[in-house]
């Protein structure tokens, strides 16, 4: 039995003080229950992600004690696309006929902090300044832009693009559009990347309730059918986040978001060239030009042209992070994900307002990439 | 040093101490048991060459969050003090070695304007903090090789 989607729920994004990041989480549930038309004694079972909450299923005491079971899942910066993936295989499966996938969190201000061995790596890799999930995407966009031939000018319009999309987006975090000069003004934090290039951990919370898809029409006359969700960890010889060396095989190795997105098109049975909208992870601005190219939209060098010619503009051929992505709206990680889905939800209904694609888009793409080297792929459609 | 059994020390020609998984060849940094490919736990101690290529960088231009970063630069807070205490920002990068492995590690070059994807680096250590007692703490970097031009 395929799942879909009949109830989307988002939290503004950003900072709010006072406010827990359950509070936000049950509002969040609040708003996807109504959005579904339903209450809370109806939902069979949900799973829900987040970072700084350690017991997030005690949820549960903000929404009604009913005994309904509620999975606690996570996965670094894809967890929502486990949540999504996990709810929607209950339903699959059988085992639910109304299923809940709930995010949320509340970080402290600047870079993520921890100690090495959490992540499993030696005590002098954070001692010596080598523990930042920064370096990475500085790494890897500065290899990719020397090899495919990518100008900081990309970044920066990568960047303004997904500004401007937050400022026509009410529950975004940094609506303040920004000139692609004043983004290659800021400082430099990791070379090529600059301040402004960059997403920040911040609050929020989201949810979406999904049902059997033969039952769905009693609830939305536009349900959203999940045609796949499928999550993919490194494989050896990939350069992954959060590691100290990796070995150069004979052959190169595809990057998690390669493998989840070849599977998340076969499960589902489209291809690249049927996705009308998509939600790309970006953590900065060089991660949504690579990984344009690693969920198969275009092929490497090509996101120089495609940029410059506004493909991936709400207009353009190919919409990317149209309510502004991780750049505009920040990264509360277990939440991050579900508003990616919320956003592409609200685009196949056609109520997107401002935002709105033109052209009835029919199928939409979510993806997700984190610590420590784990890609999660959400494929949807009308 | 900030950790035995890293790097070779004292040294003329420091190197990088791997290991190689007698079972599957697989060579690793740091020293790792279990294999990361074939999980076999015979693995036996290699010495990487002293040189190899910078594969990727990236610069380091905020304090990194402390703990886990103990660096004595800039750890009056803030912006630092203008003294001798201000963060100093550093380079990273990715050295491939003959051996087959692409290690991560502090670039003693800062700036990125003189280093490029594919020049020759070699193995330095380095101070990069202070401990309790005002003694340097010595980790390994990668040098740009002196007197070879840029790749």
């Amino acid at each position: 039995m395929e799942a879909a989607i009949v109830g989307v729920g988002l939290h503004a994004f950003g900072r709010f003080p006072g406010v827990s990041a359950m509070d936000m989480g049950a509002e969040a549930v609040r708003l996807a229950l109504a959005d579904a038309g339903l209450t809370w004694s109806r939902v069979q079972g949900g799973f829900v992600g987040s970072l700084e909450v350690a017991n997030p299923d005690a949820i549960v005491g903000r929404l009604g004690l009913s005994g309904v079971p509620l999975w606690g899942v996570f996965n670094g910066c894809a967890t929502a696309g486990t949540a999504v993936a996990m709810a929607a295989r209950a339903i699959e499966t059988g085992a639910l006929d109304v299923a809940i996938a709930i995010g949320m969190d509340k970080h402290p201000r600047g870079a993520f902090a921890a100690h090495p061995s959490v992540a499993g790596l030696p005590e002098w890799f954070g001692r010596t300044g080598l523990f930042l999930t920064t370096h990475f995407f500085g790494m890897k966009i500065q290899r990719y832009m020397h090899e495919h031939g990518i100008s900081e000018r990309s970044l920066a319009r990568v960047a303004a693009k997904n500004f401007r999309n937050a400022s026509a987006n009410p529950k975004a975090w940094r609506r303040e559009p920004l000139t692609e000069e004043a983004i290659l003004a800021s400082p430099v934090l990791n070379h090529p990347l600059r301040q402004y290039m960059y997403c920040g951990p911040d609050e929020g919370a989201a949810a979406v309730v999904l049902c059997r898809a033969d039952r769905a029409r009693e609830l939305t006359p536009t349900p959203v059918r999940v045609l796949a969700s499928e999550l993919r960890s490194r494989r050896l010889g990939a350069f992954e986040v959060n590691s100290t060396s990796f070995p150069v095989l004979d052959e190169p190795t595809p990057s998690p978001t390669v493998d989840a997105s070849r599977a998340a098109y076969e499960r589902a049975g489209v291809g690249p060239e049927d996705v009308d909208v998509a939600q790309l992870q970006d953590t900065d601005a060089g991660s949504e030009i690579i990984h344009l190219a690693e969920n198969g939209l275009c092929k490497d060098g090509d996101q120089e042209g495609l940029l410059a010619e506004g493909a991936t503009e709400i207009g353009g051929r190919l919409p990317v992070n149209t309510d502004g992505g991780l750049l505009g709206n920040g990264e509360p990680i277990g939440a991050s994900g579900l508003r990616q889905i919320h956003e592409l939800v609200l685009q196949l209904r056609g109520t997107a307002g401002s935002r709105q694609v033109p052209g009835r888009p029919r199928v939409a793409y979510a993806h997700l990439y984190g610590a420590p080297g784990v890609s999660a792929v959400t494929i949807l459609s009308t | 040093m900030v950790a035995d059994g890293v790097f070779t020390w004292p040294a003329e020609e420091p190197r990088l101490v791997a290991s190689r998984c007698r079972s599957c060849g697989l060579v690793s940094f740091p020293v790792s048991s279990p294999c990361l490919r074939c999980a076999g736990s015979d693995v036996a101690d290699l010495l990487l060459s002293p040189a190899g290529t910078l594969w990727t960088f990236t610069t380091q231009g905020f304090r990194p969050p402390s703990p886990p970063y103990d660096g004595t630069d800039g750890a009056g807070g803030g912006d630092g003090d203008g003294t001798s205490s201000a963060f100093m920002p550093y380079a990273v990068g990715c050295v491939e070695f003959p051996e087959g492995i692409v290690v991560e590690g502090r670039l003693t070059e800062p700036d990125p304007a003189r280093l490029r994807i594919g020049q020759p680096m070699r193995v330095a250590v380095v101070p990069y903090t202070r401990d309790a007692d005002g003694r340097d703490v010595l980790t390994f970097a990668f040098a740009p090789e002196a007197g070879k031009g840029h790749g």
